[in-house]
């Protein structure tokens, strides 16, 4: 057998661990993640000031010793309503993605095995869905609905439906042939118990890793959404809302919308991090091995 | 009158190694071949012997990253192929040593119609009209006897079957009437009637061309086909160097009388089949004594302690790396 | 060739009828009656019934669905409801803007992330690998408003080099100039996608025995990397770039807002505020038709590219 590079190629289960711990950049993706996390959790606790508390003598003032990041044009805490915001932004964005999952891998998962008509109605549906751009499509939903927290999500949810129902259905296909599959099958296996059981648990993988992505494409999302103003309604503080005022005063006060900007940008980095660092771990090509 | 003639290629104490996990493991270990004019000279083992990587290293084909060439010296037409420069291998490379590969159905760019690819190879060397090339291309695709090779030579490699590929690229490597060539298993991935066309068509080729060719493979069955001189690899190192009619007569390795005991024959018994007992070691374990003590049968304590050497046996041409055998230890 | 765009051109009209059928569903989807949520609570039920017979919603449904099909095909998007002017006229006003903003910043996108991806490819795990997939891996990590509004900021309001806003004037210098940063704002966002996919495909390109082969034959790196590898490594980046033009266009509303262009998204936005009913169907139609045409042009690209696709 002759070799291509006749060097050994990577090895065990232990391997993808080993390359993920060893990408230092997957740590400061992962530390970043718990950090905002942590932020968000213990907001009551960390925030220096009540983010809807309103001061009209401290309107619009640059960052000082009292208001770290400024405050906004009715007075309030730009840090406090920043570190606030980022409720809603992890919120919204990991409940919309559980939903999506949920909703795209049943039918990614039932698509790939039924095959068929049905398959095909799917998939040319999804291929639908997914030409349209996702903001575009979040915000024919979301204007639709209306705006609220609720429908923020559920907008969101949709749009990111396709991707997984398509991450979901290739290794379907591809799994349904493999032997174990057929054996349980002539065992006389339901279709639900092989899905459930058989065919899931190979895609968990796949789907943690896009996951993570995706979760990131739903934060940038919801952000776009609450500029436009479809978000959540106000004095509710998010990151999108937030420089949506801050592009209203951009000439006369900067930090209004480079603080939420960079929280964002933080926060999305952090997950695209985590997914990229992820990805490279299971697929060892892509390390230039 | 003795006098040797000079050989057409000559290694002396190779040593490639590779980086894993941050050390450097040798793969090839100190390994001395000469490859004569015009003889066909088949080196043998098993998977992770170090037979490719030995071709790969005369030609300096080794990925770049985590391979290297340790030690030793490649000798060609008085130079050291191991210390050139890039430029001068490019040089080298398809024009007076060529190498074809194992596997024809991806060796070749999808996206380059097959005479491109061959005029590719002339141009690069000699210069020339693209259409001098195409000539010429054309010439070596009837000279491998592809059938309306006219037409075939706009067609892409993915309308070609494995043996017709397999002859393209045999056509691509002889374009520049290459000195040497080296032949990493190029029939392993074939049907065995489109092997033995193959092989044939080499065979012709080498005769027409005055070529010496270096064979790797791992089939005894091809080796007693079509070679002159035998190597047999093990572990990274030689542990037998004979003509082929003293390999299969007299096989004095005991790695290389397992090797022919393994191998199913038309005129012995299938259920005689003696397959080897545990496995290659890998390269970042292998043992400080002999290589294949832990497998052999007649291993003494001795085997462990030291490294044998390749040194001749009693007939003429015909090394062994074994200390046993040599002693005359052992019976057969 | 010739008959491989054809086939192409052929089989995305079924795809044309798909998604005008889901265009028409989803926008009679809406919740509740379509003339209510036009007219506002304070409708009168005249009114109401006057909208319903304008837009045609009186009519059976399958009458409507005939009589929407008939009306695409021969071109007749209907009227906007806010301005009056059929829905071809409003776009035809702003099409100009959008186009060249996308392919300003598509043609920004592929000139740097192209050569950067080659570069990180063949250097790989080199200097220049790490600090191009950290560039554009923050490049993708931005929302293309927050990076638009932070441009503003730094180039435009602090530096002054860029103006603030947009002045719809003629003269080539100042166009430029306003197409600046939006292009940029837009250009490089595609090129982290491009410069990543452009990556990770000459990698795996560079790893087959094909390219080993070329290598054995004597061919020098300069010519390996463009003449071998490089248009076999192509495919996944035109995907890429045909995936990201419905991106493009959802990004460019966002940037259109920002950077006070006029232009497509604009005009949606407009027609969601103002519930420009027919306005809204007819921009989803002919953003459809662009992401079929998109689609097609993709197909057939990929048929120039790789002799195996043309040949299936």
């Amino acid at each position: 057998m002759a070799a291509t590079s006749a060097s050994p190629s990577l090895p065990r289960p232990g391997g993808v661990w080993l390359a993920f711990s060893s990408n230092r950049l997957s740590w400061v993706g992962l530390a970043l993640l718990i950090a905002i996390v942590l932020i968000a959790i213990g907001a009551p606790l960390i925030a220096p000031h009540d983010p809807l508390e309103q001061s009209i003598i401290a309107r619009l003032e640059p960052p000082s010793a009292q208001f770290l990041l400024g405050t906004d044009n009715y007075g309030r805490d730009v840090l406090s309503r920043l570190i606030y915001g980022s409720r809603i932004s992890l919120v919204v964005g990991s409940v919309a993605i559980l939903i999506a999952m949920t909703i795209g891998c049943t039918i990614g998962i039932i698509a790939g095995y039924l095959g068929g008509l049905f398959d095909q109605l799917m998939m040319g549906l999804l291929d639908v869905m997914l030409a349209f751009p996702t903001l575009l499509l979040g915000l024919m939903i979301a204007a639709m609905l209306g705006a609220s927290l609720e429908n923020l999500v559920i907008a969101i949810a949709v749009t990111e439906i396709a991707p997984f129902a398509r991450v979901a259905r290739a290794p379907t296909i591809a799994l349904k042939q493999q032997d174990f599959v057929v054996a349980g099958r002539a065992l006389g296996f339901g279709p639900i118990r092989i899905m459930g059981i058989h065919i899931l648990p190979n895609l968990v993988s796949d789907i943690v890793v896009m996951s993570s992505l995706w979760m990131a494409s739903a934060i940038r999302t919801e952000a776009s959404l609450s500029f436009i103003g479809l978000g959540v309604p106000p004095p509710t503080p998010t990151w999108g809302s937030m420089i949506r005022e801050g592009f209203e005063n951009i000439l006369d006060a900067w930090w209004l919308a480079v603080f939420p900007s960079l929280a964002i940008l933080l926060t999305v980095l952090a997950l695209n991090l985590l997914g990229d660092a992820l990805r490279d771990a299971i697929d060892p090509k892509l390390r230039g091995e | 009158m003795n006098h040797m003639p000079k050989p057409a290629l000559e290694i002396r104490n190779l040593q490639t190694e590779f980086q894993i996990g941050g050390s450097w493991y040798p793969a090839v270990r100190n390994l001395s071949l000469s490859l004569q004019q015009n003889e066909t000279l088949a080196v043998v083992g098993e998977s992770g012997s170090g037979k490719s990587v030995t071709a790969l290293s005369i030609l300096r084909l080794l990925p770049s990253a985590g391979a290297r060439i340790g030690s030793g010296e490649v000798l060609f037409e008085g130079r050291n192929l191991a210390t050139l420069s890039e430029r001068e291998m490019s040089d080298i490379r398809g024009n007076s040593i060529a190498m074809i590969f194992q596997e024809p159905m991806t060796s070749l760019n999808p996206t380059m119609t097959v005479g491109q690819q061959i005029a590719e190879a002339i141009i690069i060397h000699r210069g020339g009209r693209q259409s001098e090339a195409m000539a010429e291309a054309l010439r070596l695709l009837k000279e491998v006897k592809i059938g309306s090779p006219e037409s075939r030579l706009h067609d892409y490699p993915h309308q070609f079957s494995g043996g017709m590929r397999q002859r393209v690229m045999i056509a691509m490597a002889l374009a520049c009437r290459p000195k040497i060539l080296l032949a990493d298993e190029p029939t392993t991935a074939l049907d065995v009637t489109i092997q033995a066309q193959v092989l044939l068509q080499l065979d012709e080729l080498k005769q027409a061309y005055g070529m010496s060719v270096l064979f790797i493979t791992h089939n005894l069955g091809v080796v007693a086909q079509i070679a002159d001189r035998v190597a047999v690899m093990y572990a990274g190192e030689i542990v037998e160097l004979a003509s082929v009619e003293a390999l299969f007569a007299n096989p004095m390795h005991p790695y290389t009388a397992a090797l022919l005991r393994a191998m199913p024959r038309a005129d012995r018994a299938s259920d005689s089949l003696e397959p080897i007992p545990g496995g290659v070691p890998a390269v970042t374990a292998i043992p400080s004594g002999c290589a294949y003590a832990p497998r052999c049968s007649f291993r003494q304590r001795s085997c462990d302690e030291l490294r044998p050497d390749l040194l001749a046996s009693g007939d003429p041409g015909h090394l062994v790396r074994c200390s046993q055998r040599l002693a005359g230890g052992m019976r057969g | 060739m010739i008959r491989f765009a054809i086939e192409r051109f052929l089989l995305a009209i079924p795809t044309l009828f798909v998604m005008l059928t889901a265009i028409f569903v989803l926008v009679r989807l809406v919740p509740g009656d379509a003339a209510s949520v036009i007219l506002g609570d304070q409708a009168t039920e005249a009114s109401l019934r006057a909208l319903r017979g304008r837009l045609g919603l009186d009519q059976p449904l399958h009458v409507q669905y005939l009589s929407f099909l008939g009306e695409v095909l021969t071109g007749n998007l209907g009227h906007s409801l806010s301005s009056g002017r059929s829905v071809v006229q409003e776009v035809l006003v702003v099409l100009p803007y959008t186009i060249e903003l996308t392919l300003v910043s598509i043609v920004i996108g592929v000139a740097l992330g192209l050569p950067l991806g080659i570069a990180a490819a063949v250097g790989r795990n080199g200097w220049i690998d790490y600090v191009s997939r950290l560039v554009s891996l923050i490049g993708l990590s931005f929302p293309a408003f927050v990076s638009g509004i932070l441009m503003l900021i730094v180039f435009a309001i602090q530096l002054g080099w860029f103006p603030v806003l947009n002045s719809n004037s003629g003269d080539p210098l100042e166009r430029l100039r306003n197409l600046a940063l939006p292009a940029f704002n837009l250009g490089l966002i595609m090129m982290a996608y491009v410069m990543r996919v452009t990556r990770s495909s000459m990698l795996g390109v560079l790893g087959e025995d094909y390219i080993r082969t070329a290598r054995a034959k004597g061919v020098r790196p300069m010519r390996l990397i463009l003449r071998h590898s490089l248009r076999n490594a192509l495919i996944p980046v035109v995907t890429v770039v045909g995936l990201y033009f419905g991106t493009l266009i959802g990004n460019s509303v966002l940037t259109e807002i920002i950077f006070n262009r006029p232009g497509l998204g604009k005009l949606i936005l407009g027609a969601l505020n103002s519930r420009d009913y027919t306005l809204l169907e007819g921009l989803m139609i002919i953003f459809a038709i662009c992401v079929i045409i998109v689609n097609t042009l993709t197909d057939i690209t990929y048929g120039l590219i790789d002799p195996r696709v043309k040949h299936k």
